[in-house]
This record gives C-alpha cells, sequence and structure tokens, in this order.
C-alpha cells in the first residue's frame, strides 16, 4: 500500500519534472539574433553584463559555465558546435582553445581600438578584458612598508615561517610562476619556487582569501593572492575589520611590474552568429562593460583611461607587467612541471 | 557465476534474447569509457617519467593513506550501525533508520568547507579554546590542521559511510530468519551471531557498499583539492590542466582503473568458491534483541554521532548562513533549479536501475564470455574521475551527431547540428554510464544470495525468463533495488563535474550554482543552495528508506 502510494507519487513527480525539462530544451532556441556562450566565469558574475547587452543590443544571449573540459567540448562537438564565443578568467585556457584551432580573429577595429596589443593574441584570436593583478598581502602590524617590494624578496630567509599560499598547482599562482620562468628562465623560477617554499608558514592549503584571513589571523605575515578577494572582504561587513589588518603591495614596480592575468574572450570558429559575437566583444571591451567589471568584479579594466570607482580605486595605480601573455601561457606547463619537481605543495 | 549448460532448456529456446540485447546494452554503456582509453593510446607528450621523478611517490602514499583511513572508516560506522538499526531494538531505533542516511546528501566539498571554517584558527572552535585558555597567537598551542589527509579522510568518511549502511542493512534485511534463528538456537549470543553468521553472510553487500565509498573517495577532487592534499585524481587534474596533457591524464585514469579491476578481482578470487545464499526461503519478521539499558545507551550514542557530525553539525552551519538570505536564494530560481536536479536525479535513478537490474539477471539466463567482459566494463564508470569520463561522454556523441548531420547533408540537404550533445538526455546517459556500477553493486550484491534453483524452479513450472524475473526474482532483490535506486538518485543529486561539462545551455542544477558560489569562495551565497541540494534530497531518502524497510521478504504490507 504505502510502496505503491510511492511508486504511484514518484511517477507523478517524474512525469511533471520530465515534462518542464523538456520545455526547457525545447525552449532554447528561439529568438531571431541569439548568441551562445561558453563561459568559464561564474554565470551570476556574468549575468549583469549579459543582461545589459541584451538590452542593448536586442539579441537574446544563452550561456553555459563550463570551467574544465571546455577545449574538449568544442573539439568534439566539431563544425557543429553552437557555442559563438568562450570566456575563461585564464589565460592559459584560451591559448590552449587558440593553439587547437577552434578560434577566429576577432576582426573589430572598436576592439583594438579599446584593448591594448599585449592583451590581444596573434591576429586577434583571443581578447582580454580584464586584468587581474597577483598582489603581495602583508600584516599592517608586523611587515613595515617598503620591507618587501618584490616576488624576489619572498625567497628572503628573513620570511622564514611567515609566508602563507594555496596550492601551488592553482592557476593563479601557476601563471605567476610562468612569468618568472619568462623573464628569469627555468632554473632561476625553480629556485625561486624552493625558496619560497622553504620559508612557508604552513602547508599550501585553501584559496586565495584564506590567505588573507590566515596574515589578519596571525598564522603567518605575508601572503600571495589576487586582489578581488580583497575587495569582497573590504566590502562584506564581517570580514571587514579583519581586511583592514592586512595591506596590499604591488609587487615589482622598480622593475618588470606585478604580474596579472587576464580573462578574456574569443569568438569560435565554429560560430554561426559571428556579427552578434564580435559586437559582444566589442561591448564587453567598451567603456560601460569596462567600468562595470571594476565596480562589481573588482578586477582592472584592460581599457586605458576607464575612471575605475570604489575599493580598486583606493588602491591606486600601478604598473602591470608587460610581457605578452600568450608568450607567459606557453610556459605554464613547464611551471607546473616545477611545482612537481619542488614538490611544493607537500 | 553460472555458466549458460546450467540454464534448463527454456533457456534455449528464448535465451537469444537474453544474450544480444544485455550486451548490446553493456557496450553502449562502456562507449564512453572505451573512449577514454583510446585517449590514453593517443600519441602525446610522455608524462610518466617526470611524475615517477617528481610526485608519484606522494600520490601514491596520499592516496594509499585516504583509501586505507575512509575504508576502515566507513566500513566499521556503515557496519555497525546497520546491525544495531536491523537487530536491535533501542530508543530512537526507527529514526536512525532514515537518519543514518541523510549525511550522504551533501557534497563532500561543502562538508570540507564547512569544517574548515569551524575549525581553522579564526573559526568559534580555536577562538573558544583562546578565550578559555588566555592564548593570544596561533603559536601559543597546538591544535590538528584539519586540511590535510587525515581531515580528507574524516570529512570523506562521514559522507560516505551511508554507502555501507545502506547495502549492508539491506543485506540483513534480506537475510534468512532461518539462519538466525540456528545461530540462536546453538546458544550463539547477538554479538557472536553478527560476527559469525551475519557479517559472512553480508560479504559481498559490504564489499559493495565498500567499494562504492572508496571510489567516491579516490575520485574526489573538491575535498583534496581544497586541502591541497596530493591524490592521484588531483594529479590527473594537474597533468590534464596544467600541462594541457589530456592523454597523459586518461592514463593515469586507466592506469587507475585497472587497479581498481584488480582489486576487485582479488576480493573475488578470496571469496572463492563461498556462496551467500539465503538457506532457505523461509522469510519472516525478525525478532530484534532487546538490549539492557547500558547498551541501549551505547547503541544510541553510536548512532547518533555519526548523524551529528556527518549531518546536523553541517547543515546547521549551512541554515545559519541562510537564514537572512532566504528570499536571496529564492530569487536565484531556486525552484527552478530544485526541479532541473530533481528531475535529473529521478530519471537518472530509474534508468541506472533498470538497466542494473537489466544486466544483473542476464548472466542468470545466459552467461558468455563477451557478456562478461562487457559486463566488467560497463561497471567500470564509477571508478574514473567524474570530469575525464565527461570527456569519454562527449567524443561519441560528437562523433555519432556529426556523422548524422553530414549524412543527412549529403544525401536529403538538411542539416541535424548536434541531435544529442549539449542535451539533457547526454546527460543523463552519462549520469547511467557513471552510477550504473553503483546500482549493479547494489543489485548483483542481492542476486548472489537468491538461489540459482529458484529461477530454476519457475522456468520449469512454464515461465519464461522475463516472467521468472518479475513475479520470482524482482519481489527477492526488491530492498536492494531501492537502496540501487537511492544511491543513484542522491548521486546525481550532488554530481558536479560531468553536468558542468556536459549540460544545455541555460541549464543549472542546485549542485552547478552551489559550485558557482563556493567555487568563487562567496560561502555565505552558497550556503542556501547547498542547503537546499540537502532538503530535495532528503524526502526521497526518508521516503525509500521506508519502503526498504517496508519491502523486506515476508514483511506484511498494510
Amino acid at each position: 500500500m504505502l510502496s505503491r502510494f510511492i511508486n504511484n507519487a514518484f511517477q507523478l513527480i517524474g512525469l511533471t519534472v520530465f515534462s518542464s525539462l523538456a520545455l526547457t530544451v525545447a525552449r532554447a532556441p528561439a529568438a531571431a539574433e541569439e548568441l551562445n556562450v561558453y563561459s568559464s566565469r561564474q554565470e551570476f558574475l556574468s549575468r549583469p553584463f549579459i543582461e545589459r547587452f541584451e538590452k542593448e543590443a536586442g539579441v537574446k544571449v544563452n550561456i553555459v559555465f563550463i570551467q574544465r573540459g571546455m577545449l574538449e567540448r568544442l573539439k568534439a562537438e566539431g563544425a557543429n558546435s553552437k557555442a559563438d564565443v568562450v570566456m575563461t578568467v585564464d589565460i592559459a585556457q584560451l591559448t590552449a582553445i587558440a593553439e587547437a584551432d577552434l578560434l577566429r580573429p576577432t576582426k573589430s577595429p572598436t576592439v583594438a581600438a579599446n584593448v591594448p596589443a599585449q592583451y590581444r593574441g596573434t591576429d586577434d584570436l583571443w581578447i582580454g578584458l580584464t586584468t587581474r593583478a597577483r598582489v603581495i598581502y602583508t600584516a599592517k602590524d608586523r611587515v613595515k612598508p617598503g620591507e618587501i617590494a618584490t616576488y624576489e624578496g619572498l625567497v628572503d630567509p628573513k620570511w622564514k615561517g611567515r609566508i602563507c599560499t594555496r596550492s601551488g598547482y592553482h592557476d593563479y599562482n601557476v601563471s605567476l610562476l610562468a612569468s618568472i620562468v619568462a623573464h628569469r628562465g627555468e632554473a632561476a623560477a625553480a629556485t625561486w619556487l624552493a625558496g619560497l617554499k622553504a620559508n612557508l608558514a604552513r602547508k599550501p592549503q585553501g584559496g586565495d582569501r584564506d590567505q588573507i584571513l590566515a596574515v589578519a589571523q596571525g598564522i603567518c605575515d605575508v601572503a600571495l593572492g589576487n586582489t578581488y578577494y580583497y575587495a569582497l572582504m573590504t566590502k562584506d561587513e564581517k570580514t571587514r575589520a579583519l581586511a583592514e589588518k592586512v595591506a596590499l603591495v604591488f609587487p615589482n614596480q622598480g622593475d618588470r611590474g606585478t604580474h596579472v592575468n587576464i580573462s578574456g574572450i574569443a569568438i569560435t570558429k565554429a560560430a554561426k552568429n559571428e556579427a552578434s559575437a564580435r559586437k559582444f566583444v566589442e561591448y564587453l571591451s567598451g567603456d560601460e562593460a569596462q567600468a562595470l567589471y571594476a565596480e562589481q568584479n573588482n578586477e582592472y579594466p584592460v581599457k586605458p583611461g576607464v575612471a575605475i570607482a570604489g575599493v580598486v580605486a583606493s588602491w591606486g595605480a600601478f604598473q602591470a607587467d608587460a610581457k605578452n601573455l600568450g608568450e607567459i601561457a606557453r610556459l605554464v606547463g613547464p611551471a607546473v612541471k616545477i611545482v612537481d619537481r619542488v614538490r611544493y605543495d607537500e | 557465476m553460472v555458466a549458460g549448460s546450467e540454464g534448463v532448456d527454456g533457456s534455449q529456446r528464448s535465451g537469444g534474447g537474453w544474450t544480444v540485447p544485455p550486451f548490446a546494452t553493456a557496450i553502449v554503456v562502456a562507449a564512453p569509457i572505451l573512449a577514454v582509453v583510446g585517449i590514453a593510446l593517443l600519441p602525446g607528450e610522455a608524462v610518466w617519467y617526470h611524475l615517477a621523478t617528481t610526485v608519484l611517490p606522494a600520490y601514491a602514499l596520499n592516496t594509499l593513506t585516504l583509501l586505507v583511513g575512509v575504508g576502515v572508516g566507513v566500513l566499521a560506522i556503515g557496519t555497525i550501525t546497520a546491525w544495531l538499526v536491523t537487530m536491535c531494538e533501542f530508543p530512537g531505533r526507527r529514526a536512525f533508520e532514515w537518519a543514518l542516511l541523510l549525511p550522504m546528501a551533501i557534497p563532500a566539498y561543502v562538508v570540507a568547507f564547512v569544517y574548515t571554517g569551524m575549525l581553522e584558527y579564526a573559526g568559534p572552535v580555536q577562538s573558544g579554546l583562546r578565550a578559555w585558555f588566555g592564548w593570544s597567537t596561533a603559536r601559543d598551542y597546538w591544535f590538528p590542521d584539519i586540511r590535510t589527509v587525515g581531515g580528507a579522510i574524516a570529512v570523506m568518511t562521514l559522507v560516505l559511510y551511508p554507502y555501507v549502511y545502506l547495502l549492508a542493512r539491506a543485506a540483513f534485511t534480506e537475510q534468512s530468519v532461518g539462519q538466525i534463528e540456528v545461530a540462536r538456537t546453538l546458544g550463539r549470543g547477538g554479538l557472536r551471531t553478527f560476527v559469525t553468521v551475519a557479517l559472512p553472510l553480508a560479504r559481498p553487500a559490504l564489499v559493495a557498499g565498500t567499494t562504492l565509498a572508496l571510489l567516491e573517495a579516490l575520485n574526489d577532487f573538491g575535498t583534496v583539492d581544497y586541502f591541497a592534499v596530493n591524490t592521484f585524481t588531483r594529479g590527473t587534474f594537474n597533468v590534464w590542466l596544467g600541462m594541457n596533457n589530456l592523454a597523459g591524464a586518461a592514463q593515469i585514469a586507466v592506469a587507475l582503473v585497472a587497479v581498481v579491476l584488480a582489486l576487485i578481482a582479488l576480493e573475488r578470487a578470496a571469496r572463492g568458491r563461498r556462496r551467500f545464499r539465503a538457506a532457505h526461503g523461509t522469510y519472516r519478521s525478525l525478532p530484534r534483541y532487546t538490549l539492557s539499558p547500558a547498551r541501549q545507551g551505547a547503541a544510541f550514542v553510536a548512532c547518533a554521532l555519526p548523524v551529528a557530525l556527518g549531518f546536523l553539525v553541517p547543515a546547521a552551519t549551512l541554515a545559519e548562513d541562510t537564514v537572512g538570505d532566504l528570499g536571496g536564494a529564492f530569487d536565484r530560481g531556486f525552484v527552478r533549479l530544485a526541479l532541473n536536479s530533481l528531475g535529473l536525479a529521478l530519471v537518472a535513478a530509474a534508468l541506472a536501475t533498470a538497466v542494473a537490474l537489466f544486466l544483473a539477471y542476464a548472466p542468470r539466463v545466459r552467461q558468455t564470455r563477451p557478456l562478461a567482459a562487457a559486463l566488467r566494463i560497463a561497471g567500470i564508470g564509477y571508478a574514473m574521475p567524474g570530469a575525464v569520463l565527461a570527456i569519454g561522454v562527449l567524443i561519441p556523441f560528437g562523433w555519432f551527431d556529426n556523422r548524422l548531420d553530414a549524412a543527412l547533408r549529403s544525401l536529403f540537404g538538411v542539416s541535424s547540428g548536434l541531435l544529442l550533445s549539449g542535451t539533457v538526455a547526454a546527460l543523463i546517459f552519462a549520469y547511467v554510464v557513471r552510477f550504473l556500477a553503483v546500482a549493479l553493486g547494489s543489485v548483483d550484491a542481492s542476486f548472489t544470495k537468491v538461489p540459482i534453483g529458484i529461477d530454476h524452479a519457475a522456468r520449469t513450472l512454464g515461465a519464461t525468463p522475463r516472467q521468472a524475473l518479475v513475479r520470482v526474482g524482482l519481489p527477492l532483490v526488491r530492498p536492494s533495488l531501492l537502496a540501487a535506486a537511492l544511491l543513484v538518485f542522491v548521486d546525481v543529486m550532488k554530481e558536479l563535474p560531468m553536468t558542468l561539462i556536459l549540460r544545455p545551455f541555460n541549464f543549472n542544477t542546485l549542485a552547478t550554482r552551489t559550485y558557482e558560489y563556493a567555487g568563487g569562495e562567496q560561502l555565505a551565497q552558497a550556503a542556501p543552495l547547498a542547503l537546499a541540494i540537502v532538503l530535495v534530497g532528503i524526502i526521497p531518502v526518508i521516503m525509500l528508506s521506508r519502503a526498504i524497510a517496508a519491502a523486506r521478504p515476508g514483511q506484511r504490507r498494510a
């Protein structure tokens, strides 16, 4: 009796749900002008940009948030892929898709004018939209201003037992290491990473936010992290007091500049809606969207001269590493092997 | 395992229907796994020498430590609690029957986040200790670090023991009362009956449950990545994404699958010719042991601890983070997300269980070598990291869609585009491929206890294999079927990597949304969604758990 009731109930639920699923699927391709996006940036962060673009351009945007496997999905789908545009939050993922010959150039004078050449791929195969600076966090009460000014300074024995980082395999740390390989060679980069490991206060762990917390709580005095996590902490009243104990240092201002990674965009080779795709890239590299990136996501606009508001502005301007990011992305593989050799996470 | 010659004459006539379709089904399910093997064979940058000289020993040691720790933990908690609620009478027993399943509703990485928040330096535990003892900094005292192998073992044991509990309970429930009564008549007490009769008889189920838990632990990425513990799965991702070497990553995954298959074969060999069948089919309600008050207390604590640590504490923490933000959760299309998750989980659970029943029964009708081999491969999807298997799903679907499109274009001048890739159908297929092992393990363990003679008797009385299955086999393995459906359901509710890679546009589930926020280190926003996974998952868990209890053979249905 009970089990029959359960069976019936489940059948009913199943039917309702399955038909609603079918509706979702059937509803997707409808409007005249559409744009299909694969994005490794979380959808909730992309939504505000998409909604404004939809309103402005009259194009319906469909999106899937994919992190790992975006390259493989594009490959398997081939020329019939529905994706018109890919967006990533890391340069290596973007260049890997470019190297697999799955992209087409963004032919747009507007975009070329908006985005400096160092943040664009060969033939504008990919376009950077924001830069994300990898900075050093210090404890205001235990580290004097100027005491640490470069990534290289982190290996000084005076920091022994005083540094925190997340896993060496994380994209952001790997791309920082790849930039050091690009500037100073593999051997020097390996020595640097070994020196950094020797100074760690604890085994690498957690996310970027956890490193900032660790500095605030006295577990370590110095940490590596991206800036936007810090911005989020200062905006959240629960964590503001902790964030205020921590200072933010842009490294290597006297020489090559602070390492930045990018979030970027590219038009796929399979794109069926190239015109809409180009419009989308133009919109995202334009003034409105660029300012919104700073305001909402606390990242740095790539377009020069865009006014930055709020927390990000309060950190002041900084000099970013000018090396072409495509070159750094090619060194990501060797960088991961260095992390293996140094056994950084152990 | 039954040789074809053992079948009664009828199987020769109708056996054809039980040879080709199961084999074909198994091959279709095996296709993505074979695709991953194919990727592993592609030429690519050699990776093994580099790994062997750097991180491989650490991968091996960490993975082994994790598996041994989780294995011991889940086996102990799962078996003991299952025996207590099935065979002993103590306060709260009926509630524990289903409550013990609750921890499996929470994704492991969410539990990892919650406990890290609680136990790290700034968390309430250490802050409280500091205030109490007057310590001021981290250097004044020692506190175990949760983001270690030990922490990963604890977290995974807490969320994975229900796999053992569920299958062990189904096994204890299905056990013939006669065997237990013989033991009792011979003067064995509760504990000795448990150790010498019930436990050996439940071995296939215990092994199946522990295997599931260990495969889950082996392929976990979220927890080990957050704790920065280098296991093989983390290595697979470093090679794939960091070194942009998919072939090398597939080689690691396939090598691990080979090790898993070898271990399973070893266990089967160790079982030898032992059989685990019910001595006869007399089923009656099991009389439960009455415990002394002290033992009742102990039984209560033994069941309450895993529920509290694995469910109540994390769920309460999530609820606390949620209270202020309930409206926000609904703003984010909560109902839509819940329906999507529920729909996927229900359909996949039903399909995987049906396929598992079909495939587990086929060898009883007619066993052939190709079928046995195909079954072995079809059941191994669970032994691979979900993201790697998802790539294996992309390839045959992409191939099929593009071939079909090309054929239609050349023949009729119309394009079918991507017919199946990036649809809900592909996603559900992927779930079946990945979680078939879960369902098969449960159903298979149950069938091993049903003597083949029962099938033969039904067939002698004129039933076709299908009638024998539906009217005789099915009622006997019902509890295990429900357990299988429940396991797949909960697994799909939590499933993340395959859903992220394979889903259609504008299609989100509770799990993908939770991860969006948690992965962006915005835990406060993730909390209500994680809680929703738990809540939506709980209802079927409770309903099915009751159905399992009611489905015991011989149990009177009201």
